[in-house]
């Protein structure tokens, strides 16, 4: 069981982490006017993450609750299999032990997961895989959010460059004077009839 | 009663149906100048009165299913099949929404009651209110023709009427209950009213920013609606099914959520139309969205397309709502290519570091994650028809796309504020941001500090990075949205002489819907909070005999004794539990398993108790059949009582935005 039993053991590593971090900080006040500032605390930066990657921390148990974070249960309960708690629900109970015996074996996580969709279906596993069509699934969120963020930046940029042309384009007299009458009939506490 | 039931149906029907055809009849002739047979205004006025009556003949329909479900009239299938004589008094009332024809009726009276509303204050503009009208009275035909046709709700039991009948689903069985799905149908229905302006206002070329400015309230509203909804759902999920969550991904709650971030983008966007004249095709479209989206949720719900957990009302007028849908996305579609040039901008963005952009990427990312969430609904079915093999998109796979969408608009929640309309300096960018990266950071070594590693066995922890980036962002965010407090109050109290507190008050009443909305945005950055605290749940399970104890966290559990009860309604079971904390007995739980008589469906009734740092969640699973002792499994589920607390300060911010703000006379009388 990971998390709050074990947390005084990850204090202390965190602890020293900590003050090393803050030393560093501190030696860049008062920043200087130039971009050394931003320079160093990038640097600080990548100094906090490679020490959170350097580190690592073990847990012997959290293999099998990843897992079967992993696979629905298969009783219809659209559960994940973990997270199941039907009473005598057989299908949740039949998949832990076979969970259980698989990692007993030795097999690896996608060893398993494949033994899992051979066995109950591709439906039993929790995500699409990332092979084939399911890969698909996978992709084309990023894809889509990043053509958009793209657009969008393009447009901004467009609406900037254009701006000025734009707005001489706008103030056609007539037009604009339609617009006005009309807004001010509608703006005008219209009381009844049209 | 089932007869004067579907009669005030079929009246119901026929009166929007004369709302639809009068309404737009007089409406073209007003526009064409054509010369008519009747008076062109006393007809649409007819058309106005029809939908009023109109709700009244729902409202009596509605009212005929809820006093036959109290008179326990078994004779009509619905109610046969959704209630029984022992069922409590609140439960009976619930039954009108908690099959398929009731909860279509629930829609059309939530529509009606909309357009009540709608149609009383008309004076406000005549013809933009008869457009919108008739608009929704064509919504309302479908919902009645449903209701008529494809799902009548006063359908007689054929055959031997039973002395009882099969009573309400057991997980329906709980005060949740009671108010979530009202709350979730208004603001699903409540979208249509802005739709109905939106698309009115298109189709007559309506000038200026008003009909933003009409259906402003109304959209704060819904979307209030919609965010109670979305949350009394997650907390019936969370107390009622056991499994210690709150939010599954599944469709049914991903078919909610679609049109809130929608309507959270219109929310947004609305005011790049009213500041700038910015984004009018853009909001046409994003309301457009919505409406068609809060459709496509309840097609989802109720056709069957996807397996969910929501299996409580499913039938086969999934072709009612496609075609319906079809129709609405011609119509908008048809609409646009014919008025479009009357939505060109007035004004552009002058930087890509503004107010106006933060706005536009704000939107983008709503619109992503919405995008991420149809997907993912979608996908199985996609998945089936491209290679003929359906597949699962569950938690893991919303965890790896949407949380680091969803992160990455915590972000822009925080940086929203800080910049300027139009454009700004780097100088002005640092000075605003030195506060918040230093919060950000701060944050990051404090949680490294106490434990809160984002890796575990030389490899990222997804959990744990992504609590860590949430709670990191959080704080930035925070300090973000305080420090425009400050500084705004800081401004007043150095103009006036009144002390912070009262400054900041009368800043807040100067502009309620900004500082509403940072309030809001307060309100979410706790809810993400405590979102980001389901990364360190833990759990334990054990069968427990008397005396037995289990441990979780800080907290000792000792089994004092197992006992049964049993009323007209269920049988139950429940476990006693004294719990510990530092050899102390704080308190006693009683998870309970109950068994309702009438449907023969067990039921979990999860003991909480909640504190600021977690919930102690524990639940009666059952009991051993070799050794006849009660299985328990304790949850110990750090922080969820943020979520709670936050929605209720986004419903005090929607609250506080709709307050109207104090005027420059009553500003400078204030400042006496």
């Amino acid at each position: 069981m990971n998390g709050f039993q074990d947390m005084p053991e990850k204090h202390a590593s965190g602890a020293k982490a900590r003050v090393d971090d803050i030393g560093i900080m501190r030696g860049l006040k008062p920043p200087p006017p130039s971009g050394t500032f931003w320079i160093k605390g990038l640097q600080a930066l990548a100094l906090v993450v490679a020490i959170c990657f350097t580190l690592g921390a073990s847990d012997a148990g959290s293999r099998f609750t990843n897992l079967n974070h992993r696979l629905m249960c298969t009783c219809g309960c659209a559960e994940i299999l973990g997270e199941c708690n039907h009473v005598g629900c057989t299908a949740s109970t039949e998949e832990l032990n076979d969970l259980r015996a698989y990692i007993a074996q030795g097999l690896s996580d996608d060893q398993i997961l494949s033994a899992f969709a051979a066995k109950y279906g591709a439906t039993v596993l929790a995500a699409p895989t990332t092979h084939g069509f399911d890969l698909v699934a996978w992709v084309a969120p990023f894809a889509v959010f990043a053509a958009a963020l793209l657009g969008t930046i393009l447009l901004v940029r467009r609406w900037s460059v254009g701006k000025t042309l734009t707005e001489a384009g706008v103030s056609d007299p007539a037009t604009e004077a339609l617009k006005e009458k009309i807004r001010r009939e509608t703006d005008s506490g219209n009381d009844g009839g049209f | 009663m089932a007869l004067f039931g579907s009669l005030a149906l079929l009246i119901a029907l026929a009166l929007a149906a004369w709302n639809l055809l009068a309404g737009a009849l007089a409406l073209r002739w007003l526009a064409t100048g054509q010369t008519a047979p009747v008076s062109p205004e006393r007809l649409a006025d007819t058309a106005r009165r029809a939908g009023i009556a109109g709700f009244a003949a729902v409202t009596a329909a509605a009212f005929a299913l809820i006093w036959s479900a109290f008179t326990n009239d078994f004779s009509i299938t619905y109610i046969m099949e959704h209630s029984n004589r022992a069922l409590p008094a609140a439960y009976k009332f619930s039954a009108l929404w908690s099959g398929q024809e009731g909860s279509l009726l629930l829609w059309a009276w939530l529509l009606g009651a909309y357009g009540f509303v709608l149609r009383l204050t008309h004076k406000r503009d005549v013809k933009l209110y008869a457009y919108a009208g008739a608009i929704l009275a064509g919504i309302q035909v479908f919902f009645l023709a449903v209701l008529n046709f494809a799902a009548p709700p006063f359908a007689l039991l054929k055959g031997v009427i039973p002395d009882d009948g099969n009573g309400l689903n057991p997980l329906l069985q709980y005060p949740e209950m009671v108010i979530h799905p009202p709350m979730l149908y208004l603001g699903y229905v409540g979208f249509s009213v802005p739709f109905c302006f939106a698309l009115g206002a298109l189709m007559m070329r309506y000038p200026g920013e008003k009909w933003i400015k009409i259906t402003r309230v109304w959209t704060l509203v819904t979307w209030l609606f919609l965010t109670l909804g979305i949350f009394l759902g997650m907390h019936w999920a969370y107390a009622v099914l056991g499994w210690g969550g709150y939010w599954g991904w599944d469709p049914v709650e991903n078919a909610s959520f679609m049109p809130w971030l929608t309507g959270t983008a219109f929310l947004h966007s609305v005011m790049m139309q009213e500041k700038k004249g910015m984004m009018k095709s853009w909001n046409v479209w994003l309301i457009f969205s919505t409406f068609l989206l809060t459709l496509l949720g309840t097609l989802l719900t109720r056709a069957g397309l996807v397996s969910s957990v929501h299996a409580f009302a499913q039938s086969s007028i999934g072709t009612w709502f496609t075609v319906f849908m079809g129709i609405v996305l011609a119509v908008c579609i048809f609409t646009y290519i014919l008025q479009h040039d009357h939505l060109k901008s007035e004004h552009h963005l002058e930087s890509l570091v503004s107010r106006e952009s933060s706005f536009l990427f704000n939107n983008l990312v709503l619109l992503a994650a919405c995008f991420v969430i149809l997907w993912g609904t979608l996908f199985p079915i996609l998945s089936e028809y491209v290679v003929g093999n359906k597949v699962t998109v569950g938690a893991p796979w919303y965890n790896a796309v949407a949380v680091p969408i969803g992160i990455f608009l915590l972000f822009l929640t925080g940086v929203g504020p800080l910049l300027p309309w139009r454009a700004t300096s780097l100088r002005s960018i640092r000075r605003n941001f030195v506060l918040p990266s230093i919060a950000l950071w701060a944050t990051v070594i404090v949680c490294l500090a106490v434990g809160v590693k984002p890796w575990k066995d030389g490899a990222i922890d997804q959990g744990n990075f992504y609590a860590l980036v949430a709670f990191a962002v959080s704080a930035g965010v925070l300090v973000a949205i305080f420090s425009e407090f400050l500084r705004g109050a800081g401004v007043i109290a150095r103009q006036s002489g009144r002390n912070h507190f009262s400054a900041m008050y009368l800043l807040i009443r100067r502009n309620t819907r900004r500082y509403g909305g940072y309030i809001v945005h307060i309100g979410v950055v706790i809810v993400v909070v405590g979102l980001a605290g389901a990364a360190f749940n833990r759990s334990v399970e054990s069968e427990m005999a008397l005396h037995d104890k289990i441990s979780i966290g800080p907290y000792t559990l000792e089994c004092v004794g197992a006992s049964q009860d049993s009323n007209a309604n269920y049988n139950s079971e429940f476990a006693l539990l004294d719990v510990y904390k530092g050899g102390k007995k704080l308190f006693q739980m009683t998870p309970e398993k109950r068994v309702y008589l009438a449907s023969e469906q067990p039921q979990t009734m999860v003991a909480i108790h909640s504190v600021l740092e977690w919930d102690l969640y524990v639940v009666y699973e059952g009991t051993n059949p070799d050794t006849g002792q009660p299985i328990i499994k304790a949850i110990l589920n750090p922080l969820v009582s943020w979520i709670w607390a936050g929605v209720v300060l986004m419903a005090f911010g929607t609250v506080l935005a709709l307050v109207p703000s104090l005027k420059p006379a009553a500003q400078k009388g204030g400042q006496q």
